[in-house]
Parts: C-alpha cells; sequence; structure tokens
C-alpha cells in the first residue's frame, strides 16, 4: 500500500499518487503542468530545474518526487503575484526585465529561483556572493554581467521598497524616435513568470513520444536490423525504418546527403545515425523500445580527422569521396608578396569540435490536423510542426520532400527557442516525429535529452590551419597564405558555407595585396559540424590574430600599432576583391579599444603587454591581449538574400509584424516592433509580432550569417513604409487633401486639422474596401560569388577585443579578468539587446578559448553529457565593456549592420595574446591547456 | 522500465534494518542521490526495486558535539557541512571542502555519506576526513560499529561497506583544541572534462614555531584516500620553515604514486603542481594554529 505525496507548491496543497521513477521537476512539468521550470540537461549541471524546497534551491530534474513529501515547493510561477488579474512581478522578475537579462529565457527561471533564494538568506549580496550562488546555473547567451545587474538592483529594490532602478545604457548616436533607444524584449514578461511555453511545454491530447535508435557506431554498414522486440512492447505504437520512407531518403540544408534512416546495406557515417525510430505512449517506453531494437553491423575503419581523411588509401565515406569542397582564394601574387617581405612567419594552429549547448534540447511535434482544423476523419490531413528551427520555412521543404508530399501539407509552427548560435538549423526530429505522426494519426513529440542532442546535432568545425604571412620592416603586411583542413563530418550540413567563410577571413580584416588561400572541407566519421556563431571565423581568426602578434613580436612593432596600419578602410579590396565603399569601423573599433585599456589599466601603450606581477604574488602574471576582427552581415557569395515581412493594421489600431525569421534569444522580435513602431510613429507596445509560422508569417529566410537585423528589419521596414504610404493615400482621397498634408506623429494620422487614431483609419480604410495590410518582400543588394571577383557580401561587422589575463605560472590556470570588446555594428537599433548579445558573445569566445572542447575518440563520443562539457558559468566571467562603434552601412536600417556573431569572434585571440604577453607560451591550440602552459614554463626554467 | 519501483522513508535506524530485511531488491540507499540519480538515469546503474532514503532517517541527518567528539550524520547535506559552525570550528578543512563540491543547488541534497560512500580516493569531502583522522560508524542488521575512515575504501569505487546489509551511518572526528588547526585546497582543470585535478589537506598541532603533529592527505595519491605517512613523521617535532617544508615535500614526492588520467593531468604535471599546493595549504593552517579557539 502506498503513500500519498503530500506537498505544497506555490502555497496550493496537493496530495499525489507516487509515480515510481518520477523526478520533481516531472511531477511539476507534467501533473501540475507547472513547465515554467525547465529541463536543459537532466544531469544537475545546468541549473534550468531549479525550484526551492522548504527555501532552499535544488536540481529537480534529479530530486525523487516522493521525496518531496510533506515539503513546501516554491517555482517560478509563485513569485508573481496576481491581484484581480493583475500581475505583479516581483522585483526579480522585474529587474531581470528591466536589464535586459533576459534573452532565449530558458535558463531564467532557474536563475531567478537561485537569486531569489540567496536575496531571502542575504539581502545585500555583493558579487562574489552572488557569484558563488550562481556558480551552477548557467546562461548560454550567457548575459551572466547583466544577470548580476538585475539580482544587485532588485536586492536594493526589495530593501528600500523603492521601484527596481534601471540601467544605465547609451542610446545610439544615430537615434530616431524610436530605434536607438533602450527597448525591452516583447517576450520578456512571460519568460520571466515561466509563463513562456517552448516546444516541450505543449501536450496535445493522444500524443505519442518518440525515440530514435542510433547506430552508435561512427562507421559501419548496417547488415542487420531487427524490430521485432521493439514492435511487440507493450504501449509501442509504430516503430519505423529506413523501408518506411515515403519520398526521398536525404535531407540536408543545402547538399542532400544526410539520410533520414539508415537501410540495410547502406553507410552508418556517425555515431548519431538513426537506424529505426519508435513512437509509443509514453517517453519510458519508447525509450525501452529503442534499445530493444538490434543492429548488426559491418564495422568499417573511422576517420578521425580532415587530414586523414584527404589521405590516400582512406575509405570513401560518400559518393563523392571524402572531399565535400576545395575552397580557393587568389589575390595578387603570392611568389612577388613574399618576395617583397622582410619577415616571413609560418605557424599552424588547431582547434577543437565544439557543441553550442543551447540550454533548450532540441524537440519536434508533429500534429495531424485536418486543413479545415475539424475533429472526426483525418483523411487528407496536414502535419503542423511545433518546432523551434532557425529556418521554418527549409523543415517544411524538407519534411514535404521526405514525406513525399506537397508542400502545402505541411505546416511548421515556431515555438520559442532556448537558445540557437547555429545549432538549430539542420532538422533533427522534424522529419521522424512527422513521419511517425503521418502513420499514427496521433501527434508525436520527440524530445532529445542532452545525450541524444551532444551526440547527433552538428558542430562547430574542428580545423588545421597553416599560417604564411610576410612583412615589410615598417610593419606593412604583403603577402598571407593559409592552408585549412574543417572537418565537417559525417554530412555536408552547412560545411561548405562554414569553411569559405574560414577561408575568405582567413588573412584577417587587412588590406593585404596578395592573398592565397585554400581550405579542404573534408568529411569524418565525427558528428556533422555546420553553422556555430562566428561560422568559421571563429577559428580562422584565432589563427590569423596570433600570428598578428607573432608578427608584432618579430617585427618589435607594438601589436595594437600594426592592426592599424594594416586594418581594412573605406578603399580597401579584400581577399576576395570586393572594394570596400562605406561603413569600416575598424580603425575606430582600434583606437578605441585601445583607449579604454589605456584608462582602465592606467598603463601606458608599452607597458600595456608586458608581464606584470605583485611583490606579494609573484606567481599570478598579468597582461594585456589585443585582437581584431571581421565577419560579413548576410548569405552573400552570390546567394539571393531575401526576407518578406508583412504589417498589418488592425481595427484596435495596433499593428501587427510578421515574418517566419527566427526569435532564438538574440532580440529579433524586439528590433522588428522597434523599426514598425518607428515607421508608423506609434509606441512599441502598439505593435504584436508574430515570427517562425509557415502558414502565417511569409518566408524570412535562414537565421543565420547575423543577417536578421538587415534583411527582415529591412522587409519589416518597407512593409511599415508601403502600409504607411498606403494610408496616406487612402487619406489623401477621402480627405481630399494633398499627401504632404498628411503626418504621423505620436500614434495619430494628422489630416490636414483632423487628428486621427489607427482605429480610425482602419474604419476609414475598411470603409473604402482597402485591407490595411502589406507584405514587402526585401532583397538585400546582390553579390558575387567566390572568385568572380566583385562584393562577395553586402555588409561586413568590424570587432576588435582586448582581455587582461591573469596567468598563474605555478599551475598554468589562467583567468581573464577584463575583456573590452567594440564593434562597429553600422548602428545601434536597440542598444540593450545589443549589450546582451555583446556579453554573450565574449562569454561564448572565452569558452571557446579556455574551456570548451567536444572530445571524440576514434569516432565515438566522449563529451556525450553536460558534465563533461564546460560551458562557462558566471565564476569565469570578467569584467566587460562593450563600446558600440556605429559607422552606419546606407542600405541597412537605419545603417544597421549584424552584430550576433561578430561579438564573440576576436575574444579568443585576444586572451590567447595575452597569455603569450603574461608567460611567454604561445597558444596555436584550442582550448587553452594549462598543464602545457605550465610545463612549458617549468622547462624553460629548467624546474 | 521505471528506474526505480518503491520508495521508501524509513525514520529512524532500525526502521531502515527492517527495510533491509524485508523490502524488495535489489535494494540501493539514496542520499542526495547527486551521483545515483544520475547513475539511474543514464544507464550505469541498472534499475532497482526499492530505493531506500536515508535523509529521513533521524539519527544520520545529525550535527552535534558528542562528548569529545564531533558527529556528523552520514546525510547531512553538504551545504549545512560548508556553513555550520560546529564545523568551521573542529573540521575547517572540510568546511573548505564542502563548499568547493558541485554548485548550490547540488550542494543542498548532497551529502557528505553519499560522497565518501562512492568510494573515490580523492574527492573532496574524502581528502579532508582523511586528514582529519575521522572515524565511521557503520550500522548493520547485528547493529552498529565503528571503523577507521580509511578502511572505507578497498580501492577507486569499492567501498568496504556490505551493499545492501550496511548503512554509513556517520563520521566521529575528535574535537578541535587550542593551536590545532586544518585547510583544505584544490586545483581545478576548467578545460575539457573539467574535474579537480589535485587536492590536499592537512591538520596540525603548533607549538610555537615547532609543528607537534601533523597529518597530511594529498588526492589522488594511490588507490585509497592516501596520508603522506612519512611526510607527517619527518614534520612532527620540526620547526616550521622552507627548509623543513622543502624536505617534507621531496619525501612527500618520494611516497606518492601520482598517476596520469586522460584529459585530466599528468602524473608529471600533478608532481609539479603539488608544490604549491602543499605549501599553501600547510601555511594556512599553520597561521589559523597560532590562535587560541573561543571554545
Amino acid at each position: 500500500m502506498k503513500n500519498k505525496i503530500s506537498l505544497t507548491v506555490n502555497n496550493i496543497q496537493y496530495s499525489l499518487d507516487p509515480i515510481p521513477g518520477e523526478t520533481l521537476a516531472d511531477l511539476l512539468r507534467n501533473r501540475l503542468r507547472l513547465t515554467g521550470t525547465k529541463i536543459g540537461c537532466g544531469e544537475a549541471e545546468c541549473g534550468a530545474c531549479t525550484v526551492l524546497v522548504d527555501g532552499e534551491p535544488i536540481m529537480s530534474c534529479i530530486y525523487p518526487a516522493e521525496r518531496a513529501d510533506g515539503k513546501n515547493i516554491t517555482t517560478i510561477e509563485g513569485l508573481a503575484q496576481r491581484v484581480h488579474e493583475v500581475m505583479k512581478l516581483h522585483p526579480l522578475q522585474e529587474a531581470f526585465v528591466e536589464h535586459g537579462a533576459v534573452q532565449c529565457g530558458f535558463c531564467i527561471p532557474g536563475q531567478i529561483m537561485t537569486a531569489y533564494a540567496l536575496l531571502k538568506r542575504n539581502p545585500n549580496p555583493n558579487s562574489d556572493e552572488i557569484r558563488f550562488a550562481l556558480k551552477d546555473t548557467l546562461c548560454r547567451c550567457a548575459g551572466y554581467p547583466t544577470i548580476e545587474n538585475a539580482i544587485i538592483a532588485a536586492a536594493e529594490s526589495l530593501r528600500t521598497g523603492e521601484p527596481v532602478k534601471l540601467p544605465n545604457i547609451p542610446d545610439s548616436i544615430h537615434t530616431h524616435n524610436v530605434v536607438g533607444h533602450t527597448h525591452l524584449r516583447p517576450d520578456a514578461i512571460e519568460k520571466v513568470t515561466g509563463d513562456a511555453i517552448y516546444t516541450d511545454d505543449l501536450v496535445f491530447d493522444g500524443m505519442l513520444y518518440a525515440k530514435a535508435r542510433r547506430a552508435m557506431v561512427p562507421h559501419a554498414i548496417l547488415k542487420k536490423l531487427d524490430i521485432t522486440k521493439a514492435k511487440a512492447l507493450k504501449g509501442v505504437v509504430a516503430v519505423l525504418t529506413a523501408d518506411d520512407i515515403p519520398g526521398e531518403h536525404n535531407h540536408g540544408l543545402v547538399i542532400f546527403d544526410w539520410p533520414t534512416m539508415i537501410g540495410i546495406g547502406e553507410r552508418v557515417r556517425y555515431v548519431g545515425d538513426a537506424l529505426a525510430i519508435v513512437a509509443a505512449e509514453s517517453q519510458q517506453i519508447a525509450e525501452q523500445a529503442s534499445a530493444l531494437i538490434e543492429a548488426e553491423f559491418d564495422l568499417q575503419p573511422v576517420i578521425t580527422n580532415p587530414v586523414q581523411a584527404r589521405q590516400a588509401g582512406q575509405p570513401q565515406l560518400h559518393p563523392n569521396g571524402n572531399l565535400l569542397k576545395h575552397i580557393k582564394v587568389r589575390k595578387g601574387d603570392m611568389d612577388k608578396g613574399f618576395a617583397e617581405a622582410d619577415v616571413i612567419l609560418e605557424h599552424t594552429f588547431h582547434t577543437p569540435i565544439t557543441d553550442h549547448a543551447f540550454l533548450e534540447p532540441e524537440c519536434s511535434i508533429a500534429v495531424p490536423v485536418k486543413p479545415d482544423r475539424s475533429s472526426g476523419d483525418l483523411s487528407g490531413f496536414r502535419l503542423e510542426i511545433y518546432v523551434g528551427s532557425q529556418i521554418p520555412y527549409q523543415d517544411k521543404t524538407q519534411v514535404a520532400r521526405v514525406m513525399g508530399w506537397d508542400e502545402s501539407r505541411v505546416r511548421v509552427v515556431g515555438q520559442l527557442m532556448g537558445g540557437g548560435f547555429g545549432g538549430k538549423e539542420d532538422v533533427m526530429g522534424q522529419i521522424h516525429s512527422a513521419m511517425l505522426a503521418n502513420v499514427t494519426g496521433r501527434p508525436v513529440k520527440l524530445l532529445f535529452d542532452r545525450h541524444e542532442s551532444l551526440l547527433v546535432h552538428p558542430k562547430r568545425h574542428a580545423t588545421q590551419i597553416r599560417v604564411k604571412i610576410g612583412a615589410k620592416k615598417n610593419g606593412r603586411i604583403v603577402a598571407c597564405e593559409s592552408e585549412l583542413y574543417g572537418d565537417t563530418g559525417a554530412y555536408a550540413s552547412l560545411g561548405e558555407k562554414v569553411m569559405t567563410r574560414a577561408t575568405t577571413h582567413s588573412a584577417g580584416p587587412y588590406d593585404i595585396k596578395h592573398v592565397r588561400a585554400d581550405c579542404y572541407a573534408m568529411y569524418t566519421n565525427n558528428p556533422p559540424a555546420g553553422a556555430f556563431r562566428g561560422f568559421g571565423v571563429t577559428q580562422s581568426a584565432f589563427a590569423v590574430e596570433s600570428m598578428m602578434d607573432m608578427l608584432a613580436e618579430k617585427l618589435n612593432i607594438e601589436p595594437v600599432e600594426l592592426r592599424r596600419m594594416n586594418a581594412l578602410h573605406v578603399g580597401s579590396i579584400t581577399n576576395t576583391g570586393q572594394e570596400l565603399k562605406e561603413s569600416v569601423g575598424l580603425t575606430e573599433c582600434i583606437d578605441r579599444v585601445e583607449g579604454e585599456m589605456l584608462k582602465v589599466s592606467g598603463l601606458s601603450k608599452v607597458e600595456l603587454f608586458k608581464p606584470r606581477v605583485t611583490l606579494d604574488t609573484p606567481h599570478l602574471v598579468r597582461s594585456w591581449g589585443f585582437a581584431a576582427a571581421y565577419k560579413n552581415t548576410g548569405l552573400g557569395g552570390g546567394a539571393p538574400d531575401i526576407s518578406g515581412a508583412d504589417v498589418e493594421l488592425y481595427e484596435d489600431g495596433t499593428f501587427q509584424v510578421r515574418s517566419s525569421s527566427a526569435e532564438m534569444g538574440q532580440g529579433l522580435v524586439s528590433v522588428m516592433r522597434m523599426i514598425v513602431a518607428e515607421e508608423m510613429s506609434v509606441a512599441p507596445d502598439k505593435v504584436r509580432v508574430l515570427v517562425m509560422d509557415t502558414d502565417l508569417t511569409p518566408n524570412g529566410g535562414p537565421t543565420t550569417a547575423s543577417r536578421q537585423t538587415y534583411v527582415t528589419g529591412n522587409a519589416s521596414r518597407y512593409a511599415a513604409k508601403t502600409l504607411r504610404d498606403e494610408i496616406t493615400g487612402s487619406m489623401a482621397e477621402k480627405y481630399d487633401v494633398k499627401p504632404e498634408q498628411i503626418k504621423f506623429k505620436d500614434g495619430i494620422v494628422h489630416v490636414n486639422g483632423t487628428s486621427l487614431t489607427y482605429a480610425d483609419v482602419y474604419k476609414e480604410m475598411k470603409g473604402m474596401g482597402k485591407n490595411p495590410c502589406v507584405r514587402y518582400e526585401y532583397e538585400a543588394p546582390k553579390t558575387q560569388p567566390l572568385g568572380t571577383g566583385g562584393d562577395m557580401h553586402f555588409a561586413f561587422s568590424f570587432g576588435v577585443q582586448a582581455a587582461e589575463v591573469e596567468v598563474n605560472t605555478q599551475t598554468g590556470e589562467v583567468r581573464v579578468l577584463k575583456v573590452i570588446a567594440a564593434n562597429d555594428v553600422g548602428m545601434a537599433v536597440n542598444p540593450l539587446g545589443l549589450r546582451g548579445q555583446v556579453e554573450g558573445g565574449v562569454m561564448m569566445g572565452l569558452g571557446n578559448a579556455l574551456t570548451e572542447e567536444f572530445i571524440m575518440d576514434n569516432g565515438y563520443v566522449v563529451t556525450d553529457h553536460l558534465a563533461r562539457y564546460r560551458v562557462p558559468g558566471i565564476m569565469l566571467t570578467p569584467e566587460i565593456t562593450a563600446i558600440i562603434v556605429e559607422h552606419p552601412t546606407a542600405e541597412g536600417p537605419y545603417g544597421a549592420k549584424g552584430v550576433g556573431e561578430i561579438c564573440s569572434i576576436p575574444t579568443t585571440p585576444a586572451i590567447t595574446n595575452a597569455i603569450y604577453n603574461a608567460v611567454g607560451v604561445r597558444i596555436d591550440k584550442t582550448p587553452v591547456d594549462q598543464e602545457m602552459i605550465a610545463r612549458e614554463i617549468w622547462e624553460r626554467e629548467g624546474k | 522500465m521505471n528506474l526505480w519501483q518503491n520508495f521508501i522513508r524509513p525514520k529512524n535506524l532500525s526502521e531502515a534494518m527492517d527495510a533491509f530485511a524485508r523490502a524488495a531488491r535489489p535494494l540501493v540507499p539514496i542520499a542526495g542521490g547527486t551521483d545515483l540519480m544520475l547513475d539511474l538515469e543514464q544507464g550505469r546503474h541498472e534499475p532497482v526495486q526499492t530505493l531506500l532514503d536515508v535523509t529521513s532517517i533521524a539519527e544520520m541527518t545529525l550535527l552535534e558535539v558528542r562528548g569529545n567528539e564531533l558527529f556528523i550524520g552520514a546525510a547531512v547535506p553538504v551545504n549545512r557541512i560548508s556553513l555550520d559552525p560546529l564545523i568551521a570550528t573542529h573540521a575547517q578543512a572540510l568546511a573548505e571542502a564542502a563548499a568547493l563540491i558541485a554548485g548550490p543547488q547540488v550542494r543542498n541534497v548532497a551529502t557528505l555519506g553519499g560522497n565518501v560512500a562512492h568510494a573515490l580516493p580523492a574527492a573532496d569531502g574524502t581528502i579532508a576526513l582523511t586528514a582529519l583522522n575521522a572515524e565511521a560508524e557503520i550500522a548493520g542488521i547485528t547493529g552498529t560499529h565503528r571503523i577507521p575512515f580509511q578502511e572505507l575504501f578497498l580501492g577507486p569505487g569499492k567501498s568496504s561497506l556490505k551493499h545492501g546489509e550496511e548503512l554509513l551511518v556517520g563520521f566521529h572526528l575528535p574535537l578541535t583544541n587550542n593551536h590545532q588547526a586544518s585547510c583544505f585546497k584544490r586545483i581545478m582543470r576548467p578545460q575539457g572534462v573539467a574535474l579537480p585535478i589535485i587536492n590536499c589537506a592537512v591538520w596540525l598541532e603548533r607549538e610555537n614555531d615547532k609543528v607537534n603533529q601533523i597529518r597530511i592527505a594529498v588526492g589522488p595519491g594511490a588507490s585509497t584516500p592516501w596520508r603522506a605517512a612519512e611526510a607527517e613523521k619527518f614534520l612532527a617535532g620540526k620547526s616550521m620553515n622552507d627548509e623543513t617544508i622543502n624536505a617534507a615535500l621531496e619525501i612527500l614526492l618520494a611516497q606518492i604514486g601520482f598517476r596520469s588520467s586522460a584529459r585530466r593531468a599528468s602524473a608529471d604535471y600533478r608532481r609539479h603542481i603539488v608544490d604549491g599546493l602543499f605549501r599553501d595549504v600547510i601555511q594556512s593552517a599553520w597561521e589559523r594554529a597560532v590562535l587560541t579557539l573561543k571554545l
């Protein structure tokens, strides 16, 4: 006879029957439907599931539900007070919103609950105490400094009873009425209250749960697959294999080389390949069934790296071999260039695979619905796919292709995303859930756990990069040659595009006459590699910016000066033959970072890059390091770069702007809302934003390449402008005045003495038989393919960073103390959102430099749990100073260009250069290995 | 395939022993569960019939002075250990180790007993308890008994506790007197798998500038928790100065069996960095021991 679990959750008492094996997180999420408590890892690593048990924060994902018997539980839903239907936020929630600490929002419940427990215990915590309390509550958008400031502001408000103090964020230097001023995210409030719904929070009637059986061997021919035991298991509704694929077998973003499932006699190319998929009445049964599927393999030799992949005599992984693409950049004459050089340096660098580790693991739900959404007989149904995806329209195409359907039968309904960073561009469970929903006629949820997420989705390319650089004695660089190997893993994903960007940017943001780069993007038996914030430039910038410091030392020129004298400027020709005609803020970035460095350190220019110690801690050596980078905005390379947006005026005088572009936490929805508010002269809260629904929103293209502020920003802007013109035309006609006499101001349309609200305008337009709704398809300026000369990209962003590190010469440990980051973003549309992007970018760069390595062992994944893949937490967060540089690009919205990637790129070389400056150890392989640093020091000192 | 079928919460040791006799097997005791739950969820531990929750057993959650000893229940959360004034007075090294175990949310449920019962030879709590000369109290169906702390360990991951028959009830530590003090520190490697690579705890008794007694534990020094017995003998009765510390370190290095662990640290590296760590820990303990305790 089992006892009931009696517990109090947010002051409500419950008495529930125990369910064997249930965790507290499951109880809260599944039984009480309190889905504000998130599951990021299921292994007590990320903190997203933090709730309070009798006032103390715990990880609910590993807390047995039965232990909560007799306990008092507080979840994120319990903080805000609802008084007469009005929600009063807790000061912590308010501060997180006002300070811009909310980005993707997935970690926020955990952050707030942890902070809430801290403030109960300690009403006035200092920075160290906050960091100690939030040590294991990860934020991958990584707005740690802002989170800390928000907590301090909330604590003050709680102590004094005064309203939460607002942050001091400077406006853009190019402000308009709305754009250029700080603006809060439209989705911030629901993200701090726990009301925000992500895909896994959805439940549909009759929903089944899916699980894929993964190959778990890196390279093999599938000999046999036995699904009989799985099919026989009670509660299993469907088991499908490659034989059951109705349409095309392969999917992919550019190249369709990725099998939906591996068939008998076909090749397994990495551990994450799917062999079969199961749908069952519960997640547990699905997992059990998947484990019952038996596979026999003919194991093949494993290709572990791109250099091996290119050697003769290796197994060939794809019909065209192992070479995905040989990418070439040619400019000038290398022989001539190196002949002109007084100094030539050459060095080879290595970077590992890294993982996005977005906190929300992948989840897709496929729901069969009748076209008219009626119930009953499903004949002629469509599939609605609920998913957080960076490219909703591509998902739709890929699902339809494999289903053998017309695309109109698929609707992708994009959900809030708990981070993407490039890792949610490829399809993961979308096709599998669709296939299972198709055969069962029931909704099917396919949720990855963290383990599966780490195994399966595309990563950042591991690279080997050799750079040879030649310069005159005076510092002018005359030649740069590079050879890159990129590990694109088992399938192409966006490998060709990523490695193209790595290659074209491999000589850095410098004006160099003679450039040659060759890149071999190679297939291997590692997990596929694709898009990841920085898109290849993260890797090549590490190589070339390390070379720049090596060159500076050799030439005895200040590292800042060397970069300044070679920096791209208006009139420069890039490596791909593009003349830069405007918006090159690199020199200003260099100057301002240098100025800030001098200011905060109080050092002279010469001292900055020298080692510094204090008398009582001679083993702790500090120094600064410096790096610069550039990154294209937009797809470039001749790809049409198009985004569509609708702007519609509603009866109540509000607007909606719609585009199928992804909001993954980066803040696009704020940008769209602000732009439409600007153009329609209304307050931003009069504009609602709808994104990522392929039935309701026009195609915004992929959310990648730092392109959305530019392209969807422009689409929203031009749609709003067109609507305004239509209103002007209509009102001019109606009131018989000249269009020039119609003015838009403060939410009112002034028609020669008559003031109309937008609700009035709506009525007037409808009365005239006009629909106040405009669709605008924006196409960015045409670009040229690599190798043809001309403009390969329509805009570039520039970034410069300086990092101050402290190296322990005994242990080799490295601490980053300060980072100064200047980014030329053209124009800061939303300075608050921009700050979040910069802080997060720096932290992601810091992780790339110091902690993150996705470790493979002969095709098998070692880092297959979050516990083994170290995402930087708040304890590693340095003081980050964000400097915004604004050299507008004429065609961008109000001059804006991309920021999402550039802010993350220079961080790694700035840190590794600082390490060299401190202790003379050159890091040519990331992440920094403290043992290697210590060893070099003790060997050098003969200890 | 539920990870467990029955979750039972005995209120005292006799109920627990009763459960050992009667509850469905396999039966596994669960304390904080911060390791066990992961082992179950990630398939490293077979699903079980019965989880026996030891955090509900009153005797195991006590933290109190008993005569001239400090008793720490095996089910006391490590966060409480890191904050409790009794620990701060009598077992500074343990307070410091407990504060470094995982993050706050895990520390609120993780227990010292769990940390020890996994029998990892270099767990932070284990190294601190080794230097503090703890004794372990074990309950079985026939009653309770005490063994020296280190006898809990048979090898890496192998505890001498009889599975499904015995419970680790808690730890007994000698109280700290005047001029006695301890300290714990560790060095992390944040790259890759991110685990501590070396830790060290020292307890000592000081008489002016002389070391009266000292206990030194270093992890990972062997396949079970390791004490630098030779270095301890050497230091006893010596004056504390650079010369003696250098000599002690040499003895320690001659005796210790550092090994290389893939992706964490090489033996070489450990031999190199133990130098600074050891000096640091011994120095802190030494400085603390100058103070007269307010007991």
